[in-house]
């Protein structure tokens, strides 16, 4: 397994939200907003990263039959225990992204990725799966907040200061003044619905990538012809 | 002993195995942060005080300068609610009552609502609450300052009839989309400045209590 295809993977041809459909709980309840989905993000990216090396490392001692329990332990465990470091050492950021944490034991993608990645990988490769499955996984939400948030009240990163400090008011973009705001996008409908367009959007992005991939094939064959 | 029980033995034995790691890993890191999470949590809920009495109005600790009360119709809670109070060269200035808005959109809001010892309005501040991101979250201060239009208000600014929302014939503005929210905190908020007109006296009066965390 190259890292270059554990980067594609996680990115766009295997990505957690959009091929394999995992992690919808959390995925569509909270990106409403570029600053809820930047925040779900990164909890995730860190709990797939810590669970996947953490499987990895104890892989040759699980025996087959108990490995699922032994996987949704030692989740448990790194989930927990994230939430009282940071609650403890990052205690801003934990204000901020406390929220997120339990929603993260809704995300299937992370027993998927131990049990079909990080049980028959080592250390390394495990580790960059995890980042590279929570990277794909974070653009997908930040696309879905930028949407949801945009057409739902007008505006991009509002409320960044809960994340970055009170400098970051300034971050907040008003696409359109006066708007009223619509309320679909930014309820679970809108959310679904949002989903659907992304996914839509990279099936056609990946049959245009196919049919460009077999002109290039016959071409040559037509030009002997 | 038969292959099939000794497989199972050797599974069991590893997963409990797991378990016990697993569990003690918890514990130690638990033991670990517990002291800080405690010290996190008092200096979040004291800046949240000092928010609304800031430091310079008053000489006492207004951690420690607290009792507890019960009052379910007035303080919307069946379990003790905490009243800090901050006093300066132990004449009383305000009292932060920790009440509860039982009816907002999604379950309990849980508010502080401070009052000047002339039964004025310092400030209201939402601490905790789980109303629809976007909609009636903009009661809480982060969000916007709805909450704002409490200050200097009082059991008699407006009148019974103005402390409501507007839609209700009231002053204070409801969000477009969400009416539910408001209507809570402004309700529970009437309701804190009636139990602290009904116990003006025994608010200071009362000896503070030892709090567990």
């Amino acid at each position: 397994m190259s890292y270059k295809s554990i980067i594609q993977d996680g990115m766009w041809s295997n990505n957690a939200a959009l091929v394999q459909i995992l992690g919808l709980c959390p995925l569509l309840a909270v990106t409403n907003t570029v600053v809820n989905s930047l925040g779900l993000g990164l909890a995730t990216m860190l709990t797939l990263v810590a669970s996947n090396g953490a499987v990895s490392l104890i892989r040759q001692w699980v025996r087959p039959e108990i490995r699922i329990p032994v996987f949704v332990l030692i989740i448990a465990s790194v989930v927990t225990i994230i939430e009282l470091a940071m609650n403890a050492w990052f205690h801003e950021l934990y204000l901020i992204l406390g929220i997120f944490i339990p929603l993260i034991v809704t995300n299937c993608s992370i027993l998927a990725r131990a049990e079909s990645f990080a049980s028959k990988n080592s250390f390394l490769p495990s580790v960059a799966d995890g980042f590279f499955m929570g990277l794909g996984f974070a653009f997908v939400l930040l696309a879905m907040g930028a949407m949801r948030e945009a057409i739902g009240f007008g505006t991009l990163f509002s409320q960044a200061n809960l994340m970055f400090g009170e400098s970051a008011h300034a971050l907040k973009i008003t696409l359109f003044d006066n708007y009223r705001g619509y309320l679909l996008a930014i309820l679970p409908p809108g959310a679904f619905l949002g989903l659907g367009f992304i996914i839509a959007a990279k099936n056609v992005i990946d049959n245009r990538q196919k049919q460009r991939v077999k002109q290039t094939v016959l071409e040559p064959a037509e030009s002997i012809a | 002993m038969s292959p099939l029980i000794r497989n199972m033995l050797i599974s069991s034995i590893a997963l409990a195995i797991f378990a016990i790691v697993g569990t003690a890993l918890v514990a130690t890191t638990y033991d670990m942060t517990a002291e800080r999470i405690k010290e996190n949590h008092r200096a979040t809920l004291l800046n949240g005080l000092h928010v609304l009495v800031p430091s310079d109005q008053h000489d006492n600790d207004l951690f420690s300068d607290v009792i507890e009360v019960m009052d379910k119709d007035l303080l919307g809670s069946n379990k003790a609610v905490r009243i800090y109070r901050a006093r300066k060269e132990d004449k009383p200035v305000a009292a932060i009552i920790n009440s509860i808005a039982p009816d907002g959109y999604s379950g309990r809001i849980e508010l502080l609502v401070a009052i000047r010892a002339d039964g004025t309005i310092q400030g209201v501040r939402i601490v905790k609450h789980k109303e629809t991101p976007g909609l009636g979250d903009a009661i809480d201060h982060r969000h916007s300052n709805w909450a704002d239009a409490f200050i200097t208000r009082s059991l008699s600014n407006p009148d019974k009839k103005g402390w409501a929302v507007k839609r209700d014939g009231g002053i204070f503005d409801q969000f477009t989309g969400a009416t539910i929210s408001p209507r809570a905190v402004v309700k529970a908020t009437y309701k804190t400045l009636l139990y602290f007109d009904k116990h003006h006296k025994e608010i200071f009066t009362k000896p503070s209590m030892a709090i567990e965390e």
